[in-house]
């Protein structure tokens, strides 16, 4: 009698639980499958005679016009271009020199060591929007204003990024290591062929962490690019959203292109992502 | 044997300086010139009048331009609109973020799924979350025809992002929207750290699962939940995006805050000397916020 109560509360629990899991699912979904619809309907009357209702929600006609109509009124791939170029640099140059920092911190043993790693630590609190205005002033100074190494050099190097990977170096098994200088293997290849390879779950942390904040930088390349040639997408997403006439399709596809690659992405690294994410909260 | 364990202490003995130096070296050089050097730079602008292009050489003015942020009203409205979004923002969003936690946490089918969906905003570039929810808020737009519908027509559609009293708590929705979900996901980490056993034994011990989250739980979370209130609350500090392309800080400075502030003075009007000095001042503040984290998460640990 005792149990079968019991089961039933597990069973209503469990209603209730996917009842509000799925009018969450709804109130985080809604906006993004929102965009991708209002990018589909090429009529822009359509979109705003119906944006009140459910009705815009639902199409009638299918159109890749908004997404043509980007390609003709900006060069959407040039953007595209300079974000993969800017964050992949970044990203790569960025695992290999904040990793070397961190094995050099983390496997030598010299004078002012500990000091060191206090030093990066604190460089952790500094926000980069406490120094985006001296930091315009030196770049500009070094003349590269409206350029890709405006955007990529000053973001290789991370505090964040080499503490966390001395801390993995910190707690990783040195036998291999010390195996292969028995051996005659140099510092520097070991740290290539051996330990980089066997840090492939932290490298992928960093990587992830370092892409979310770099593919949404918006502040700097705000402050440091003019043209079209060297944006990236998310300042020739707001000059496009500023521009008159306002037509909604457009924008949306705009929008539709510049998140769905990133949603699929994530979905595919999923594990690491939800680690990374996890990894800066045990800071 | 012997030569083995000579080799070795060669090897410990070849760990110095000389060795480290080429794997520091480039990380360093980037550090020092791209962060360490304009950090200090940004104080001894904050000391200067300098312009950002102007013919004239900059002049050593000493505290005025610090003087002159007691008397900037605009400075004052942005700083107390900050405090405005961290009071709304932090608790809502922290309690939200561990609501979620809880549910996907659950070891039912599909919750992965959830998960999953409810981080897919996070991914969303806050540019683009920000169009969206322009669009929704258009005053003939979805917003405002929800609106309608639960106040059963008594609502009026009104153009949310240009009237004053709404437009900043508009904002505040999207941020929740498109921030929770990283916060879920620290909590999820926390809540799987809790051992299993603490809630067995609570269970034997008859515990209800109210009882089980008010005396486990909270007390386990207690960390993670420190850690996730301070770094709201300087991501907070840091609002630019949102009310840069939806609002720039409008109606009447409504949703104007202390980096739009920095931003329009610095950089429209190019006073690099007295954005320099507002962004010392915002830099203390998050400096603050960071001191107040580690000494929580210090005394925790000398508890234990």
């Amino acid at each position: 009698m005792r149990q079968r109560s019991r089961k039933r509360m597990i069973i209503i629990n469990r209603i209730i639980s996917y009842i509000l899991m799925i009018i969450l699912a709804i109130f985080f979904l809604f906006p993004l499958l929102y965009m991708i619809s209002v990018s589909l309907n090429p009529s822009e009357i359509d979109i705003v005679n119906q944006m009140s209702s459910i009705k815009g929600f639902i199409l009638t006609t299918i159109s890749i016009e908004n997404f043509k109509d980007v390609f003709d009124r900006m060069p959407f791939q040039r953007f595209l271009f300079n974000s993969v170029l800017i964050v992949g640099t970044t990203i790569i140059a960025g695992l290999i020199v904040n990793s070397m920092m961190a094995y050099g911190l983390a496997r030598f043993s010299f004078k002012g060591r500990k000091m060191l790693v206090s030093i990066i630590v604190a460089l952790i609190i500094i926000p980069f929007e406490a120094i985006a205005i001296p930091l315009l002033l030196i770049t500009n100074k070094m003349g590269w204003l409206d350029s890709y190494q405006v955007q990529i050099i000053p973001f290789i190097a991370n505090p964040l990024y080499i503490f966390l990977l001395y801390q993995f170096f910190i707690n990783f098994p040195k036998d291999l290591e010390e195996a292969a200088l028995i051996d005659g293997a140099g510092w520097f290849k070991i740290y290539w062929k051996i330990v980089l390879p066997l840090s492939r779950p932290v490298l992928a942390s960093v990587a992830i962490l370092h892409f979310l904040m770099q593919w949404g930088s918006f502040l700097w390349p705000l402050m440091v690019t003019r043209g079209y040639t060297y944006r990236p997408l998310t300042v020739a997403m707001q000059t496009f959203f500023g521009q008159a006439p306002i037509y909604w399709g457009d924008i949306m596809a705009f929008a539709t292109m510049m998140t769905i690659p990133v949603i699929i992405l994530f979905i595919f690294l999923q594990n690491q992502f939800v680690k990374s994410v996890a990894t800066t909260g045990i800071k | 044997m012997k030569k083995a364990e000579k080799s070795r202490k060669k090897i410990y003995k070849q760990r110095g300086f000389k060795q480290a130096l080429p794997f520091l070296l480039p990380a360093s050089i980037l550090l020092f010139v791209f962060l360490i050097i304009p950090f200090f730079f940004a104080f001894y602008l904050s000391f200067t009048n300098t312009r950002l292009i102007s013919p004239i050489p900059p002049r050593f003015v000493g505290f005025s331009n610090y003087v002159r942020m007691l008397g900037d009203d605009l400075f004052g409205k942005a700083l107390l609109n900050n405090f405005y979004f961290v009071a709304i923002v932090v608790p809502l969003q922290t309690i939200f973020a561990l609501f979620l936690a809880i549910l996907v946490n659950q070891k039912i089918k599909g919750s992965t799924t959830f998960r999953t969906i409810y981080f897919l905003p996070t991914v969303t570039t806050m540019v683009v979350v920000a169009v969206i929810w322009t669009f929704l808020y258009h005053p003939e737009g979805t917003i405002n025809a929800i609106l309608s519908f639960i106040t059963f027509g008594k609502w009026e559609p009104i153009d949310l992002l240009n009237t004053e009293r709404i437009a900043f708590p508009a904002i505040m929705l999207l941020s929740i929207w498109q921030g929770v979900g990283f916060q879920m996901l620290i909590f999820l980490a926390g809540l799987q750290e809790i051992p299993e056993s603490l809630y067995e034994a609570a269970t034997i011990d008859g515990a209800n699962k109210w009882k089980q989250f008010i005396y486990i739980t909270l007390p386990q979370l207690k960390n993670t939940s420190i850690f996730v209130i301070i770094s709201t609350t300087i991501l907070a500090f840091k609002l630019f995006d949102q009310v840069y392309i939806m609002t720039s800080g409008g109606p009447n400075y409504s949703t104007y805050t202390v980096m739009l502030h920095i931003y329009n003075q610095g950089f429209r009007m190019q006073n690099v000397g007295y954005a320099s000095s507002l962004t010392v001042i915002f830099f203390l503040i998050i400096l603050g916020f960071s001191l107040i984290q580690r000494i929580f998460l210090r005394e925790e640990r000398e508890v234990f």
